[in-house]
């Protein structure tokens, strides 16, 4: 019996395939668009693990040259012949590949990569062979995913012998666990500095925040992808209502068709997960190089450009599948068991229903805004601002059949003539079926709203900030102080003016700190602004006692305008922090003339340059002839500009394509959910046209209706979207990259997105309202037939 | 004592350290080999033999602070050879592995180093005498080490004599053959601090130096290893190791308390294990009954503290011991392999 109750609820999907279809593809969606951003999240992470692994960044303390140049070979024998425990890195560029050299034997943790365990393989690296990453290539190395991307690793006399550079080391990683009894460092190397591990290292930082724009569209897509299952498995219980009364009255126990029909979808949900896991590996897979782009031009931190198939987001698109059917089928069948014999396929009265669910939703609801409020005001980490969105969404998507209701009851009261009258009052009548797909709209659209309001902030001000920083036409590398001094005396009188560019690694209040030296022109006085300054903040530099620092140096360091900080010895007040947008680490100016007095062994090998834009080129090939400068070693600022926006416009493909995504799957549930009421609409509709409305005008409100709704929920999505945006700007981003983002508006995008998400809700409209329209008189004659 | 090299061998390729240390496989192509009736040249021979692929300066002493505590300790040197040559710079194929412990009744610190040669950062000189790595030195005149819960620092006093293990410093380690040179100076002088978390204790005793070098594995059926250093209360001392393999194989040194020397041949030293305690997850005998008939030796010998493992990359047991029987005494126990 077991077998012919199945194929006979299987039977349901030979006779009709396109609910079969709709099933399997609605869960497929969902599940494609979270195992896909999930993927992409995955693989960028990885990438970053690894990177953080092969350099220990962040994780362990390290001792650098206050001066920024390399340390001694015997400073560092020394160090260990006196207890402390540090590890040499030396790190280069090999034929354009990063090579960093390490000693196994010393280096704290796991960063030796993998590809090193093997009794030869040991021996090998010391006898010089090369571990790259498996994007590089590079004569006679064995590549290894460990690595980081772009990186080659190799021993440390290895790598000192390639960049030729015996005795020299760059960096001391320090073990966490050091011995009693260390003599301080002041008195064994006081030309070092300690820099304190970061509670995550730099890169994770820098490309959480980045990875915030993914992070909430995985959110929201989970959201939108929890919607669509439960609608689609609504529908397959909904249609299935007529086959399982009449096994019942067959004789089938309830327990059986139960079970059965918890198999099959299970079934279903395994094969919709699969092909879902399929999508969204494709999905990341054309999305991922472009997400490597952005985050290598943004952040200068490397990721591997193509995908590997990592169990953890396979396993959590099928876990969306199967879980989010289980959840699903869960209630479904619970409701299905206490159905009384024959009332299985009465149509419900979905409206009576819901008024039931209605006030405890509005309940929740409420509940929800009410701690995203609470959240928004106390404020705090990424956590926070996560949770505040995750309840702003929630409790937006729960209360939006709630506002509607209250429209539609509004726009019904005012009513004038029948059908009109009759339309409203059918409107919300069929509310509660549509309302899981419009939350999934509304979601979806929020998300747009959001993201995109999120990036293009960031890329106004970003631009922005280029044009007040990247002021010099043009910037030069030379190789050494003597084609520097060569330089200098070249360009003098050739350009408006030569700006030497003073660098170095300190620490300010704790934190590691790139300083610079200006030199006091009007390029910086005339286009540098100030998120916060004293009065003529630059006359406070040039008279020496005044430093400014950025944003993300003020923010870690709780420092503001008046404070004082020591650079070595020297108190510094700062007199202005400026936005530094896109930048890990925290940043300072003094004036160049007081950098030279506390680092005289630093000369500047870096220039910008002040000319007419027309004369750089001439001007380069001038300086390649006379000075031996390359231009490869030049630098145009419009260049960068163009790179900078060629990052944005790749930040854009990515938002865009997920934008694209996530609307469709909102326009999917539309369609699924139609496609259910229709077919229970007949007996609604059939009075409709006993009375006089033509089956067209009935195809024809349907497809009015949808759209209507589409466009109330648009309307509702765009405050939600703009919360959403705050969210991410003012809190999420402030927590992660430690700078805050002016939040700009684009009613044109919100308009054009809210065309597109009334085109998404018509064109799954359409398809429902042609077939309405075309029902066969006879079933509509065969519901007052049937009507006992 | 043949048993360092034996852990090295069986234990350093579980960890991808010790594939470094092992990095020649089985193999000792290209490294000279042990030859019988060696002639020692000093100081020479107190140094590094990189021609060697193994070779430890290896110390453990038994201390006791002023109210009669008992103390164990531990400052060993291991210098691993990829090939037979040295160098001045990275390029050396020479590793260094310092291991030290004190134990106390209650509680066992170890703590592990690792190094290049070539670079200046661990090594032995001869004239004077010194090996190190790191600040961890070991000279005629001191014995230091720091770990990050507990260090050392001891002065040396009158040194005593050196004796010479098996023929006259050939000492076989299988029937198949297998040998290394070995000799030892088992009655070091020695008082000084250990700095424990409780607070420095002051300590006096005796150390026991060994001196191993060779390039050879041992056999493949070989698997674990118990070595015993004991020094009787007469003054009388006497080192003894079996190996485990198909038979056990075992080899002693009787040493009168003049330093004379009687070594002993194979199966004249007995042990057998008495009690078994699990540490850190294996089962280890800190028991034993050691016998030499022919010098009347019939004694048990019991760890000071059973939890003496030494958690480094190269795990094993080591730790002091005391003796009871027909002598009595202190000692040292090294146990591999299990």
């Amino acid at each position: 019996m077991t077998w012919v109750t199945f194929s006979a609820l299987l039977g349901h999907w030979r006779r009709n395939p396109l609910q079969l279809f709709t099933l399997l593809a609605g869960l497929a969606l969902a599940t494609a668009l979270w195992s896909g951003v999930q993927a992409i999240n995955a693989e960028a992470r990885a990438s970053y693990d690894a990177a953080a692994a092969t350099l220990g960044e962040g994780q362990f303390d390290r001792l650098t040259r206050r001066d920024g140049q390399p340390i001694n070979q015997a400073t560092y024998v020394k160090l260990r012949r006196n207890g402390w425990l540090v590890s040499p890195v030396i790190e280069g560029r090999l034929d354009g590949v990063r090579i960093v050299g390490i000693d196994p034997l010393t280096a704290p943790g796991r960063l030796a990569p993998t590809a090193m365990t093997g009794a030869s393989s040991f021996a090998d690296f010391i006898a010089g062979q090369i571990i790259a990453a498996p994007d590089v290539t590079l004569g006679g190395a064995i590549l290894d995913p460990s690595v980081a991307p772009s990186t080659a690793i190799a021993d440390i006399g290895t790598v000192q012998r390639l960049l030729d550079r015996r005795g020299e080391i760059d960096t001391l990683i320090m073990a966490p666990l050091q011995p009693q009894g260390q003599k301080p460092l002041s008195d064994l190397a006081p030309d070092l500095t300690r820099q304190v591990a970061q509670s995550g290292s730099d890169i994770g930082r820098l490309t959480d925040s980045f990875h915030l724009n993914l992070t909430a569209f995985g959110l929201l897509s989970f959201a939108v992808g929890i919607f669509i299952v439960h609608g689609a498995i609504g529908l397959a219980f909904e249609q299935r209502r007529g086959t399982v009364r009449t096994l019942r009255a067959l004789g089938v126990p309830l327990r059986l068709v139960v079970v059965l029909m918890g198999a099959e979808l299970m079934g279903l949900a395994v094969v919709a997960g699969a092909i879902g896991v399929g999508l969204g590996y494709v999905i990341a897979g054309a999305l991922l190089p472009d997400v490597a782009a952005t985050l290598r031009g943004l952040y200068g931190a490397d990721i591997a450009g193509n995908l590997q198939l990592r169990p953890i987001w396979g396993l959590t698109g099928m876990g969306i599948s199967v879980g989010g059917a289980a959840v699903a089928a869960g209630g479904a069948l619970w409701k299905l068991s206490r159905m009384p014999l024959l009332a299985g396929a009465q149509p419900r009265a979905l409206a009576v229903v819901a008024r039931r669910g209605r006030k405890s939703q509005a309940i929740i609801a409420v509940g929800l805004l009410l701690i995203a409020g609470i959240l928004a005001i106390v404020g705090g980490g990424v956590v926070t601002g996560f949770a505040l969105l995750g309840a702003l969404l929630l409790g937006a998507a729960l209360g939006l059949p709630l506002i509607l209701s209250v429209i539609l009851s509004a726009a019904s009261g005012r009513a004038k003539g029948v059908i009109s009258g009759w339309f409203w009052a059918d409107t919300r009548q069929q509310l509660p079926g549509l309302s899981l797909a419009l939350m999934a709209l509304l979601l979806a659209m929020a998300a747009n709203i959001g993201v995109s309001t999120m990036v293009s902030s960031f890329r106004l001000t970003f631009v922005g900030f280029l044009d007040q920083r990247l002021t010099s036409e043009l910037y030069v590398t030379t190789e050494g102080a003597t084609q520097a001094a060569a330089f200098v005396a070249f360009a003098q009188t050739r350009v408006d003016a030569v700006l030497p560019i003073l660098t170095a690694q300190v620490s300010v209040a704790n934190f590691p700190t790139e300083l610079f030296g200006n030199k006091d022109h009007a390029t910086f006085r005339d286009n540098w602004k100030f998120l916060s300054a004293a009065p003529a903040p630059w006359d406070l530099v040039q008279q020496g006692g005044a430093i400014l620092i950025n944003e993300q140096l003020s923010r870690r360091a709780e420092l503001t305008i008046g404070d004082t900080v020591q650079v070595g010895s020297t108190a510094f007040s700062i007199a202005g922090i400026y936005g530094d947008y896109g930048n890990p680490v925290g940043q300072a100016i003094i004036a160049r003339e007081t950098f030279q007095t506390l680092f005289p062994n630093i000369k500047a090998l870096r220039f910008g340059l002040r000319l007419p834009p027309e004369n750089v080129t001439q001007f380069v090939s001038e300086l390649e002839q006379s000075v031996g400068v390359p231009e490869a070693n030049t630098i145009n600022q419009a260049g960068i500009k163009a790179f900078s926006l060629d990052v944005f416009d790749r930040t854009f493909t990515v938002t865009t394509a997920l934008n694209v995504l996530t609307l469709a799957v909102a326009g999917f549930a539309i369609l699924m959910s139609l496609l259910t009421l229709t077919a229970m609409r007949v007996p609604q509709l059939a009075p409709a046209w006993a009375m006089g409305l033509t089956r067209r005008n009935l195809g024809a409100l349907e497809l009015f209706r949808t759209v209507l709704l589409a466009l109330f929920t648009a309307v509702i999505a765009l405050p939600l979207g703009l919360a959403l945006a705050w969210v991410l700007l003012a809190v999420v981003n402030v927590a992660a990259f430690g700078w805050r983002l002016p939040m700009y508006l684009f009613p044109a995008d919100y308009a054009r997105l809210g065309g597109f998400a009334i085109l998404a809700a018509s064109i799954a409209a359409l398809w429902p309202a042609l077939r309405l329209a075309r029902t066969p008189p006879s079933d509509l004659l065969k519901v007052f037939s049937n009507e006992r | 004592m043949n048993a360092k090299l034996i852990c090295l061998l069986i234990w350093l390729p579980l960890t991808s350290i010790a594939q470094g240390f092992a990095g020649l496989g089985d193999s000792a192509e290209g490294f000279n080999i042990p030859t019988p009736n060696p002639i020692f040249n000093f100081p020479a021979d107190a140094g590094a033999h990189p021609d060697y692929k193994i070779e430890w300066w290896y110390i453990t002493a038994n201390l006791q602070d002023a109210q009669g505590t008992d103390y164990g300790l531990q400052w060993t040197l291991f210098r691993s050879a990829l090939a037979p040559q040295d160098g001045d710079d990275w390029s050396a194929p020479q590793l260094w592995m310092g291991h030290a412990a004190v134990t106390t009744p209650t509680a066992h610190f170890v703590t592990e180093r690792l190094g290049r040669g070539g670079i200046g950062q661990a090594g032995v000189t001869t004239d004077p005498f010194s090996a190190w790595i790191d600040e961890w030195t070991f000279s005629d005149r001191e014995l230091i080490a720091n770990g990050p819960d507990f260090g050392f620092d001891i002065r040396f006093g009158d040194l005593g004599p050196i004796v010479f293990h098996g023929e006259n410093g050939y000492s076989v380690k299988s029937e198949t053959g297998q040998a290394s040179y070995y000799y030892s100076k088992p009655f070091m002088d020695m008082n000084g601090t250990l700095a424990l978390p409780e607070g420095d204790i002051t300590v006096t005793g005796q150390a026991w130096f060994d001196r191993e070098w060779s390039s050879q594995p041992l056999g493949n059926d070989q698997t674990g290893w118990d070595w015993f250093s004991l020094s009787f209360d007469d003054g009388a001392k006497l080192m003894g190791f079996q190996l485990r393999g198909n038979s056990t194989y075992t080899s002693a040194t009787w040493i009168d308390p003049d330093g004379t020397t009687t070594a002993l041949e194979n199966g004249a030293f007995q042990a057998r294990p008495l009690k078994t305690v699990t540490v850190a997850g294996r089962d280890v005998p800190t028991s034993w009954q050691v016998t030499l008939p022919v010098k009347s030796v019939d004694v048990t010998v019991q760890a000071i503290n059973d939890n003496a493992w030494m958690a480094t990359s190269v795990p094993y047991w080591e730790g002091p011991i005391r003796i009871r029987g027909s002598h009595t005494g202190r000692g040292y126990l090294e146990m591999t392999g299990y």
